[in-house]
């Protein structure tokens, strides 16, 4: 760590300790307190935000910006694509009026497609990232909790899950729960595909984290403050509402900060690979796929996506990183 | 007792006499082969219910297999005929068990006569022989994962050891920005960046292409340098991450202060004791990561057009190929799992106090 450690005081953060006002703060308020002096956190925090108003706002900016992210512009207006299907300016057709150029082929605008793209990634990562983490945490909390055979069951069950070669299965099986639905025969709606890809991530994304906070009960479990519950004739809910998860809550958090980049990059992965979100939906993936066609004549076309994915990701990453030290202080990085 | 034998790991026998718990939470021989007996047997067990979810999932996709050996125009009594050489006629759990039984004691087929014990079955498109399309992909995709792995794991640990000693000095934040990028890149991206830049702009680096080991190694390194470097890139990340927090945390240790104390040199307490405590978590993620690669390395290869299982794979399902489909999962779960127990065995051996239960 780079600030200098005054005082060797006993356990609480010595820079919170000296202020009277730490009083009577619960963990909520000194988390915030302290990722309020983190510089990171609070850069990561502004990123990932403007991603989130980005993705809110994308018809405010469509309006403003003035350009629509169906409209195939370069095939309306000659002059824009050569004969190939690529742009005729430079930089994959960079100009005042296509802010990050045009796409090859279709002819869309790339800025309007990236923003756009950027609600259906965090769309569907939200509510996998949801998803997992309430799977997640009955799963671990009733394995570690109620023990015995049931925590054999799950404990099976989390490991053939996460035996399972993951990405294979998603693209094996996205017609299959599709069909589930949908007659073969007819168009699939665009959420169902939404509602299947949300559904594969979750169903291969909640063993990991029940596995650890399987473990954190686990070792809970035989703690004082959990038999002194016992002991005073606590009913297995209250013990597991009052004294169980309140001490899980920062596990919980830092792990679905950590998941929510890692479901954007999957849909993206997915996507990449021709199961994700398909034509015309706006989506990140869908423009590395086609990017990766492109590329030896309008590599342009795949930086946007890729460094606006690397930002997110970086910053989700940092965020992850600040939040487990704002609620952790101990432990260091 | 473990200190009976001689090949006991060093430290458990230093450490028997003396502590007050040696006993059975040593590791001995004994205590390592039924280990090794109940996970392969646990092993075995998740093999078969991902083979049997794969199975019978598979026929609940819409892509009906004998319409697409028959071709676009099918009249009924071929559609019938081709039915019933793919097998498909059976009741499904009949062709469940005779897939399974395929494997441990060959096959017999009408149309393609006997296929010898490790049996996984005819492609449905090309009726090759599953097992043997496998074994023809398999070394493309042990390469990748093998080279990629040495230069990963080992620039991993270094980075991480570094960055450890020299905590916040300039090395140290180098490490971390970098290991911050390489956490949060995609393959598909900073891979076609490359071959943008290094092959087709520059001509720095060659095509990626596989060319076997045995036939000329040089040409078997330069061909897959590309996806090795872009590989390790990636993978890099984690170890330096993880290696960097554990050696922190193993150095403000009891037994390396106590090593210090008695005069040890530097180097030797960082080599002897520090690096052992480190290496049980690098283990464990190394252990999933090479499972995960041999099992499907499915975005690089497609990025880099490299024909291996992730590729056979990722055809299977567009061919709705059920033999190849389940040939492929199977040695995909297969190198999770197994290198799931080799993990486990290995933490017994580097970590003495680990107890076999």
């Amino acid at each position: 760590m780079t600030i200098p450690a005054p005082v060797a005081s006993t356990s609480v953060e010595p820079l919170a300790a000296k202020t009277p006002e730490t009083v009577g703060r619960s963990p909520g308020q000194l988390m915030w307190l302290r990722f309020r002096r983190d510089p990171t956190g609070i850069v990561s925090a502004g990123v990932v935000i403007f991603f989130f108003l980005v993705a809110m706002l994308a018809p405010v900016i469509s309006w403003l910006y003035g350009r629509d992210p169906y409209i195939l512009y370069g095939q309306d207006t000659p002059g824009l694509l050569n004969d190939f299907g690529y742009p005729v300016l430079p930089n994959g057709g960079m100009s005042s009026d296509f802010w990050f150029g045009i796409e090859p082929g279709l002819g869309r605008d790339v800025f309007m497609q990236l923003v756009y793209g950027i609600r259906t990634s965090l769309l569907i990562a939200m509510a996998a990232t949801l998803l997992i983490s309430m799977i997640g945490i009955v799963m671990g909390i009733v394995a570690g909790y109620i023990g015995g055979k049931t925590d054999y069951f799950i404990g099976r069950l989390i490991d053939i899950v996460l035996s399972f070669p993951s990405t294979l299965f998603i693209i094996a099986f996205m017609p299959v729960v599709e069909n589930l639905f949908v007659d073969p025969s007819e168009e699939t709606p665009v959420w169902l595909r939404a509602v299947t890809l949300v559904t594969l991530l979750t169903a291969f994304g909640w063993a990991g984290i029940a596995r650890l906070l399987r473990g954190q009960v686990l070792s809970m479990r035989e703690r004082e403050f959990v038999e002194a519950a016992k002991v005073t004739g606590a009913s297995p809910a209250r013990i597991i509402f009052k004294e169980l998860l309140p001490n899980l809550w920062t596990p919980i958090l830092i792990q679905s900060t950590l998941l929510l980049p890692a479901m954007v990059t999957a849909e993206a992965a997915l996507s990449f690979l021709g199961v994700g979100m398909i034509e015309p939906i706006p989506d990140w993936g869908r423009m590395f796929l086609r990017g990766t066609e492109v590329y030896q004549n309008d590599i342009t076309y795949l930086i946007f996506p890729g460094a606006a994915l690397l930002i997110f990701v970086i910053a989700f990453n940092l965020l992850g990183d600040s939040v487990r030290d704002a609620f952790d202080p101990k432990l260091k990085r | 007792m473990a200190s009976r034998k001689d090949d006991t790991p060093r430290e458990a026998t230093a450490k028997g006499p003396s502590g007050p718990r040696s006993g059975p939470s040593h590791l001995g021989k004994q205590a390592m082969l039924p280990f090794i007996t109940r996970r392969t047997l646990g092993a075995a067990v998740t093999l078969l219910i991902i083979a049997a979810v794969t199975f019978f999932l598979f026929f609940a996709v819409p892509a009906d297999p004998a319409r697409l050996a028959c071709g676009k125009v099918c009249p009924p009594d071929l559609l019938e005929q081709a039915r019933h050489n793919l097998g498909l006629d059976q009741p499904l759990f009949a062709q469940f068990v005779a897939w399974l039984a395929g494997i441990f004691v060959g096959r017999d087929y009408e149309s393609l006569g006997h296929c010898p014990a490790p049996c996984l079955g005819y492609s449905f498109v090309n009726r090759e022989p599953v097992f043997e399309t496998i074994l023809d992909r398999l070394p493309v995709t042990v390469s990748l994962t093998i080279g990629a792995a040495v230069v990963f794991l080992v620039f991993g640990l270094a980075t991480g050891i570094v960055a450890a000693l020299r905590q916040g000095k300039p090395l140290d934040k180098i490490a971390s920005v970098a290991s911050l990028i390489g956490a949060s890149v995609q393959i598909y991206f900073i891979g076609t960046l490359a071959l943008y830049f290094l092959v087709y702009q520059n001509q720095i680096l060659q095509r990626p292409q596989y060319l076997p080991f045995t036939e000329n190694p040089i040409a078997w390194a330069s061909g897959l340098a590309l996806p090795w470097v872009v590989l390790a890139i990636i993978f890099t990340a984690n170890y330096t991450r993880m290696t960097r927090s554990t050696m922190v945390e193993q150095l403000s240790e009891d037994y390396v202060r106590t090593a210090r104390a008695k005069g040890m040199s530097g180097r030797s307490v960082v080599m002897r004791f520090a690096l052992r405590g480190t290496l049980t978590p690098i283990i464990t993620i190394f252990g999933v990561d090479l499972g995960t690669l041999i099992g499907g390395a499915i975005i690089t290869e497609t990025t880099f057009g490299l024909q291996g299982l992730g590729r056979l794979s990722i055809k299977a399902v567009w061919d709705s190929d059920l033999p190849l489909l389940m040939g492929t999962v199977l040695v995909a779960a297969g190198a999770i799992v197994f290198f799931n127990i080799v993990v486990d065995v290995l933490y017994a051996f580097i970590d003495p106090r680990v107890r076999l239960s």
